[in-house]
């Protein structure tokens, strides 16, 4: 009975190959609710608080895709994901959308099936160094030890660094990025290494946070971003555009507080944002007011990083890259017109 | 004539009993064992004082994250993320329906061996799991709750006891089929099953389970996660309770055999009268340390997204108000799974002593 089982599986399987391009946005309306992959726990990205509720800035950003499609921000099954089964998970069609600091590669945008949307967090390899070393610069480093998680690019980078700059160093490698942090604790490393958005969250754990800093120098690229299927072009647009919105609100100063106030605003940009004029919605296959849902209901995308892992919360990240173009960042979202 | 008059009873030998008698024949009977025990006596001394120091007189129990002492357990991170080490996401307003299930296999597992009435107990042995998991998945008028709410302890329970419930019979099967010689195609797939189940390791099963496996469906199909982590763990359990159960049928002598045939039993009434109550009987102890080794790898679900209670120490020390507390997490973990397993054990002395026929 199991043998024939699987021959009915892979029978389904190569009669059947993916059905699952079929219309995205079409079914998640039809369902109501939007399946969200995100993280098993990374902080200020994904986690849940102290009564279960999921937060972070790439809930968020599920959030925004809810209250663009559904208008009802709360309209998200989350379906925690390892880094492992991500891919898969989107790929089978058990979620909608992947939203859990998967890092835009090649092989990845490629190889798979698979479309990052955008970008809506860049990090970067960073240094994490005890304020009593006096250093203000990763070039400052040379011949230093290094706590490492092993298993990760984490190493290769560093590697790659230190040889283009003709440095020298040790690395101390551990399991888990509690260890790494533990053993930076007792003195047994001069530096830690790793992303740093994840830098700011090991800080936090030390005895006393302000004796470290995160030094400025950012030594690999790893643009974060939501990730859809391949070949569903309405979706990826109404992904993407989901981001820049939120990237539109903040360059244009809409605000969930005066997003109401801003509906009789003169300005013909923030017209088209929310929908007074022009068909942006419409074309996307949306509600005209899509946008002006995602604000109101979530916010702008400072009001997402600065209460996630800027500077209302502990993380307190600074917004660095992750700025507005116009303000000496990368964030630069298309215009809506 | 003469009067018998007891004699005054000597008192023992002053060296025979006592403390000190105890101590010179346990302790320090040689001189190797008089240095074991001081060294495990300086190793109790150098760990215990210490731990207790952190865990109970240092520890904080209450106030706010920001006003602990940081020499001590900080317990107040158990206590806040508590309903989530228990529950999961569920819904809080819902938390009785799965406390209600707790109550019910308490009394399950205690009264029913209990029960004279074969009839009562085979009802209620096929009642239970039904009640159970429309009290905590809702139906019938109860509120749906997702499996994607489920977690923490609750989780792990329902894994472990699905896995045992489930893969108990399948496991019998199994090794009946492995002993029946008299029918090849049967024996040659039961072999192979056990075979190839034991030859991969659980993890390999859980992946297949949660990535593979939903490559082949088509997206109309949705096939719970939990299911199919379920199923994986039950054909993986399965194998084993197959062998362990397969040693006990060996130990049968084979005049139990023949004389169940001789008494015109079928094949099935020998087993279920005569040959399963022996072979199950002497199998208990390794049954038991197979249930308890799969309670354990019950958190191998974390690797497929499921937050078992271990999964949680993760997920509730990513919460940004709320990290480093990893430590406390983990210990409060270890407690309760050696609460559970430590449980385990000693009900199955309980069954043994029950069902021991020896004369």
């Amino acid at each position: 009975m199991k043998v024939t089982k699987i021959a009915l599986i892979l029978g389904l399987a190569s009669t059947l190959p993916n059905l699952v391009n079929a219309a995205t946005l079409e079914q998640v309306m039809k369902k109501g609710v939007l399946n969200c992959g995100v993280s098993t726990g990374i902080p200020g990205f994904s986690a849940t608080d102290s009564k279960g509720v999921w937060k972070g800035i790439d809930v968020d950003f599920c959030r925004s895709v809810a209250a663009a499609v559904l208008g009802d921000a709360s309209k998200v099954k989350y379906i925690p994901l390892t880094a492992k089964e991500r891919f898969t998970a989107l790929q089978s069609g058990e979620i909608d959308l992947l939203s859990r600091a998967s890092t835009w590669t090649a092989t990845r945008d490629t190889s798979l099936g698979l479309n990052f949307a955008g970008v809506n967090y860049y990090d970067g390899q960073g240094f994490l160094v005890n304020k009593d070393l006096g250093v203000t610069s990763a070039k400052e480093l040379d011949g230093a030890s290094f706590c490492i998680q092993a298993g990760t690019t984490t190493e290769l980078n560093l590697t790659d660094y230190f040889k283009s700059n003709n440095m020298e160093y040790k690395a101390v490698t551990f399991d888990t990025s509690g260890q790494t942090i533990d053993a930076f604790k007792k003195g047994r490393c001069d530096a830690v290494t790793s992303d740093a958005s994840q830098l700011y969250g090991l800080r936090i754990k030390l005895d006393d946070p302000k004796s470290a800093v995160v030094l400025p120098d950012i030594i690999s690229k790893e643009p974060l971003g939501p990730v859809v299927r391949q070949g569903d072009d309405e979706w990826f647009n109404v992904v993407r555009w989901s981001l820049f919105a939120t990237l539109e609100a903040e360059e244009l100063g809409v605000t969930a507080s005066n997003v109401d106030k801003q509906l009789k605003s003169a300005n013909p940009s923030i017209k088209r944002l929310l929908g007074v004029s022009g068909k942006a919605g419409e074309n996307l296959g949306l509600k005209s007011d899509w946008a002006y849902q995602i604000v109101k209901q979530v916010g702008n995308y400072e009001e997402m990083f600065e209460n996630n892992v800027g500077k209302n919360s502990p993380l307190n990240i600074d917004r660095g890259l992750n700025n507005l173009w116009n303000k000496g960042g990368l964030m630069y979202a298309m215009p809506i017109r | 004539m003469a009067v018998y008059t007891m004699k005054e009873a000597k008192p023992a030998p002053s060296t025979s009993k006592g403390l000190v008698f105890w101590l010179r024949e346990n302790l320090f009977s040689t001189i190797p064992n008089t240095l074991l025990t001081l060294l495990g006596i300086y190793f109790i001394y150098t760990t215990i004082p210490p731990l207790l120091d952190w865990m109970i007189f240092d520890a904080t129990w209450s106030g706010t994250k920001e006003e602990v002492v940081k020499e001590g357990a900080r317990w107040i991170f158990i206590i806040e993320k508590f309903d989530q080490f228990m529950y999961g996401f569920y819904p809080e307003a819902l938390h009785w329906r799965p406390n209600l299930v707790a109550i019910i296999s308490i009394i399950f597992v205690f009264f029913i061996p209990r029960l004279s009435s074969i009839k009562i107990k085979f009802v209620s042995m096929l009642l239970y799991p039904v009640v159970c998991f429309i009290l905590i998945r809702g139906g019938l008028g109860l509120e749906v709750v997702g499996t994607e709410k489920w977690g923490g302890l609750m989780l792990t329970i329902l894994v472990a006891a699905v896995g045992i419930i489930a893969s108990f019979p399948i496991g019998i099967l199994l090794a009946l089929g492995r002993q029946s010689d008299n029918m090849p195609i049967v024996k040659t797939l039961c072999v192979g099953f056990i075979e190839f189940i034991r030859g991969v390791p659980l993890i390999t099963i859980l992946f297949m389970a949660s990535v593979v496996l939903p490559l082949f469906f088509s997206d109309g199909i949705e096939f719970d996660k939990l299911l199919r982590a379920l199923i994986g763990i039950t054909l993986f359990q399965a194998a084993y309770i197959a062998e362990v159960i397969r040693g006990g049928l060996q130990a049968i002598p084979k005049g139990q055999y023949e004389a169940s045939e001789s008494l015109g039993l079928s094949y099935w009434q020998g087993m279920i009268l005569i040959i399963l109550p022996q072979a199950l009987k002497i199998s208990i102890p390794n049954l038991v340390g197979s249930f308890i080794s799969l309670f354990k790898d019950t958190t191998l679900v974390l690797i497929i997204g499921l937050f078992d209670i271990l999964a949680m120490v993760t997920l509730t020390n990513s919460d940004t108000s709320w990290l480093g507390f990893e430590i406390e997490g983990y210990v409060f973990v270890t407690l309760i799974y050696w609460v559970f397993c430590f449980s385990m054990s000693q009900y199955s002395r309980v069954i043994e002593r029950r069902y021991n026929t020896d004369h």
